[in-house]
């Protein structure tokens, strides 16, 4: 069996993932690198997000939805009927498109998740840390008993990076994470990637092409296909190779903005 | 980077222990999912013993060989005491105080849901609304005082104490229009801000004035939404008891004339099971014969405005 | 061409004046809707006023100068008691005494007790308040021709002493103490029911229960039907279930309360709970469909399971809403009364409930009967009874409103 391939953090096998009937992504057989940041591009409606939601099952809320094939995490499949959907999403964190605190405190909002998954250290060192670790506690030490909506949206979403960070999972699933953010928080959240990549595996999605060139290693190019139009990865190797001497005449016209 | 971001690194040992995403047992979890479960189905079991405790106890009604079945529903005299039970001659007090009812509110409300959502600024609706609100929260009791002690009165001077009583069905029939009113409005007003923008736009661009706008686009548009405004206030009117207990009379009578006294449905249970009544009398059975009548046509009436609603609602998507 | 089968110019112009005019004459139509719902509102609230307060002839049938010397509202403690003792028959005096010993009564009490058991008031006939203000000298020539000898004074029904004093026979002396205390028992029970079961329900058919599925939509239409099925309906299962199959427990019998039966407090508070349950539900239900998704799945992001997500964010959350429903359902049950005809609140009853297995009377249901009788005297109470419950409601709306603006979240 070559499921032990330690050099991975996840990957998918014969993935595919249904709303109902319709079958938004097909066919995905990807390796996500373990210590790296992988981007998923592509045209939207392509089923980005779907694929990303499928890692740590935050497609089990849409309750039509469904999946065919694996995706493996240390060789176990996380769609097994033995497998808990609340552990796996303890292992593999997930930052959303628009900042979403909780509307408590600062400091309640890293500790809650770090509670209930039954941390039993100094819970202001772990606050502390996380929010060093996400960049932001210079810019909150003094006001952690302030509500989190009192922060700008780049603080807000550093804050959620620094709440995912606080249970210490494997694996970050971005999902857009930028693209509410004006262009000085967006540089920020992307020098923190490149930090947390040291600790942690990232998968990201973006639309925003130059971004996935800046912080990615490997990237993952997906694109409509066939009748059903399901999305599927098209092309997958490293950045540069993707951004410079892609395989595909798709890929290549979807970077460099050919694609219609 | 710092050395504390080090120990917020994942823990190596995981790669060895994949067993621990294995699921658990979460005891607590499925315990409180399924006292939730109880609870919400709690609900349909309130359902089943109206209908089981209306049903069984009309029956022992209907069985009683004093009455049958076809007396109860095709007869037009009600009177227990000499053993006559024709429900029609509740019903018909009943039809006729809904009908007044509808004829206030039906026009005052539609009215006055098109002009809080097509004419009013948001100011005017801030102070406007409330008004409505306050309306809709006055208890039917009250509405019952005003009715017997200022809208009849009013209506004896206007038509004459010769021709109306001091109870009659005119006078209740208004004021439960009144009380239905500020229902039908805010129904209908929701039916029409349902409305796409689009539409009253398109409207608009044509050179419509907002009277033709709002009468010949966007009313039709929101009909089947102001149509089931219509039922639902219905069924209110058929519902209610308190209006017609104090003001349209304690006679139990077959007559459409508004101007005589008369007993609805709901009077009648009120004011028989008021006084002392002895259980496993025909008389006792008998209101929940009356009672199951009042909750299908109710039951009829809520269904029907729901499955109204749902069609209107799919052809907007 | 097609030009010319338009209206232009002085034709044009005269045309679209016409269908503004219509466009004007509508609006007015449809604003005038609104001011007649306005209309009736302000009617109906000044017809309540105008009934709780106004000018009364009345007449002592023993004149208060015969009784006493010193006038009566000069007397204390002891000496109205000796009067009391002076003009009742010995068993008339024993009879209150054993009720509550005179002595511990208070000056007011005994003051009372003397106008309406010695003096004995009798009202004659009762004027609104308007027509008192405006009519005065008609009014006195009125009772100067037909009522020579009878007083008239002005008087509000609505006093402090109408809140405290329990019911009577004699509208002069009668009070809602008895019937408010009903209607915060019965509320208390219903609220306690309808509470926990709605909100419960409520997080089921939000958080659980798969939108799609059949029996959730079975729950759904039920709820919303039960929401339409009238009051009275409801009291003939409370009559039916708890008054009648449940007597053992609603009457007390089980707790060895034997002077009972299932016409009790408990009954009326359950039947009350049943009828405002689908209110509470659809009211949670609103409040928790406000929570927006981003904090549900930010939550199961970090890890938690369901019911940490909805214990720790979407209750939280929903809380202000959900009150804000519970108290509007709350003010329903307190203003219903065919439910509490049915279950069987007592016609008269003049001692404070003592518990859930007391007999009861309720605000609306004082109001009811008072209104039904002919005297006028006792409108004039109902109007005052009507007040009370207004206001009542009044502060619970109020309250809500407060709560929600309070509380409320922007997300």
């Amino acid at each position: 069996m070559q499921t032990e391939t330690p050099q991975y953090a996840i990957e998918t096998r014969n993935l595919s993932i249904f709303y109902g009937p319709f079958e938004a992504v097909k066919d995905v057989d990807l390796k996500i690198e373990k210590g790296k940041i992988t981007a998923i591009i592509g045209p939207s409606g392509c089923g980005k997000s779907t694929l990303l939601r499928a890692f740590n099952r935050m497609n089990d809320f849409v309750p039509t939805s469904h999946v065919n094939g694996e995706i493996l995490m240390h060789g176990i499949n996380l769609y097994s009927k033995e497998i808990d959907p609340v552990e796996v999403r303890r292992r593999i964190g997930m930052v959303f498109q628009k900042p979403n605190p909780f509307p408590k405190s600062i400091y309640e909002n890293i500790a809650w998740g770090a509670r209930i998954n039954g941390f039993k250290g100094n819970m202001d060192e772990l606050v502390e840390q996380s929010l060093r670790g996400a960049a932001l506690w210079d810019e909150v030490k003094d006001k952690l008993k302030e509500s989190a909506y009192a922060l700008s949206g780049g603080q807000q979403q550093r804050l959620c990076i620094a709440r995912t960070i606080a249970i210490q999972p494997e694996i970050i699933l971005m999902d857009e994470p930028a693209s509410a953010l004006d262009p000085i928080s967006t540089l920020r959240i992307e020098e923190l990637m490149q930090e947390l990549k040291q600790n942690y595996t990232i998968i990201i999605v973006t639309h925003n092409m130059q971004q996935a060139a800046r912080v990615s290693d490997f990237t993952a190019m997906m694109m409509l296909f066939g009748e059903t139009r399901s999305g599927t990865v098209i092309e997958y190797d490293k950045t540069d190779i993707i951004f410079t001497r892609p395989g595909d005449k798709r890929t290549e016209d979807y970077v460099t903005g050919r694609f219609g | 980077m710092t050395t504390e971001t080090q120990s917020l690194a994942p823990v190596p040992e995981q790669n060895s222990v994949p067993v621990s995403l294995r699921r658990k047992l979460r005891l607590g979890e499925g315990l409180l999912e399924a006292i939730l479960f109880v609870v919400g189905f709690l609900t349909i079991f309130v359902t089943v013993s109206i209908v089981v405790v209306l049903g069984d106890q009309a029956l022992l009604f209907f069985n009683d060989p004093q009455v049958g079945f076809r007396e109860f529903f095709l007869t037009t005299q009600w009177q227990p005491s000499i053993g006559q039970f024709g429900i029609w001659a509740l019903v018909s007090a009943t039809l006729t105080t809904s009908a007044i009812a509808m004829l206030v509110a039906l026009p005052l409300g539609l009215s006055s849901a098109i002009y809080l959502s097509e004419y009013a600024s948001p100011r005017a609706r801030s102070v406007l609304k409330p008004i409505l609100e306050v309306l809709a929260g006055i208890p039917t009791v009250v509405y019952g005082y005003f009715a017997l002690l200022f809208v009849t009165p009013l209506l004896r001077n206007l038509i004459g104490t010769e021709n109306l009583g001091v109870y009659n069905m005119l006078s209740a029939g208004v004021v439960m229009g009144i009380m239905i009113l500020p229902l039908i409005a805010s129904m209908s007003e929701d039916a029409l801000s349902a409305v796409p923008n689009s539409l009253r736009e398109a409207a608009y661009a044509m050179g419509a004035t907002p009277f033709e706008a709002s009468i010949q686009v966007i009313v039709p548009a929101a009909l089947s939404g102001i149509g089931a405004a219509i039922i639902v206030g219905l069924s209110r009117a058929v519902g209610e008891t308190m209006i017609v207990a104090v003001a349209s009379g304690a006679t139990s009578k077959f007559t459409f004339n508004p101007l005589e006294a008369a007993e609805t449905m709901t009077a009648h249970i009120a004011r028989i099971s008021g006084g002392d009544l002895s259980y496993n009398t025909i008389d006792y059975n008998s209101l929940f014969a009356i009672a199951l009548v009042l909750f299908v046509v109710t039951l009829a009436l809520n269904l029907f405005s729901q499955w109204i609603v749902s069609r209107f609602r799919e052809q907007y998507e | 061409m097609a030009k010319d089968l338009y209206p232009n110019k002085d034709d044009l112009q005269k045309f679209v004046d016409a269908r503004y005019r219509t466009a004007w004459v509508w609006q007015t139509v449809f604003l005038s809707a609104l001011l007649i719902a306005i209309l009736a509102l302000s009617a109906l609230i000044l017809n309540v006023v105008d009934g709780a307060f106004g000018y009364v002839v009345y007449e002592f049938k023993k004149d208060p100068a015969l009784v006493s010397e010193k006038p009566i509202d000069d007397l204390n403690q002891t000496e109205l008691i000796a009067l009391l003792k002076d003009n009742l028959s010995r068993g008339a005096y024993n009879k209150l005494n054993n009720e509550k010993v005179m002595e511990t009564r208070s000056e007011g009490e005994l003051y009372g007790l003397v106008i309406e058991r010695i003096i004995q008031v009798k009202t004659l006939k009762t004027y609104p308040l308007f027509e008192s203000l405006f009519n005065r000298a008609a009014i006195e020539a009125e009772v100067a021709e037909k009522f020579p000898g009878a007083r008239l004074e002005f008087r509000s029904w609505l006093t402090p002493d109408f809140l405290t004093t329990p019911m009577s026979s004699r509208a002069e002396f009668a009070g809602v103490r008895t019937a408010l205390f009903g209607t915060l028992w019965m509320v208390s029970i219903a609220i306690s029911f309808a509470l926990p079961v709605g909100i419960g329900a409520a997080i089921y058919l939000q958080e659980y229960a798969s939108k799609k599925s059949l029996m959730n939509k079975i729950i759904q239409t039920n709820i919303n039907n039960l929401a339409g099925v009238p009051s009275i309906v409801y009291g003939m299962l409370g009559l039916a279930i708890f008054v009648r199959a449940f007597e053992a427990l609603t009457s007390g019998a089980l707790f060895g309360v034997t002077d009972s039966n299932g016409r009790t407090i408990l009954s009326a508070g359950l039947t009350m709970g049943i009828l405002v349950l689908p209110l509470v539900i659809i009211n949670a239900q609103e409040a928790i469909k406000a929570v927006p998704d981003s904090i549900r799945q930010a939550a199961y992001g970090v890890g938690a399971t369901r019911w940490q997500t909805v214990w720790s964010h979407v209750l939280p959350n929903a809380l202000p809403g959900i009150l804000t429903g519970s108290i509007l359902a709350m003010s329903r049950a307190v203003g219903e009364t065919a439910p509490l005809i049915i279950v069987g609140a007592s016609t008269f009853i003049s001692v404070d409930p003592s518990g859930p297995f007391s007999k009861f009377t309720a605000l609306p249901i004082q109001i009811y009967q008072w209104t039904a009788r002919a005297q006028s005297e006792f409108h004039a109470i109902a109007a005052a009874a009507i007040i009370v419950l207004l206001v009542l409601l009044l502060t619970l709306n109020a309250t809500a409103i407060l709560l929600r603006n309070r509380f409320q979240r922007r997300y």
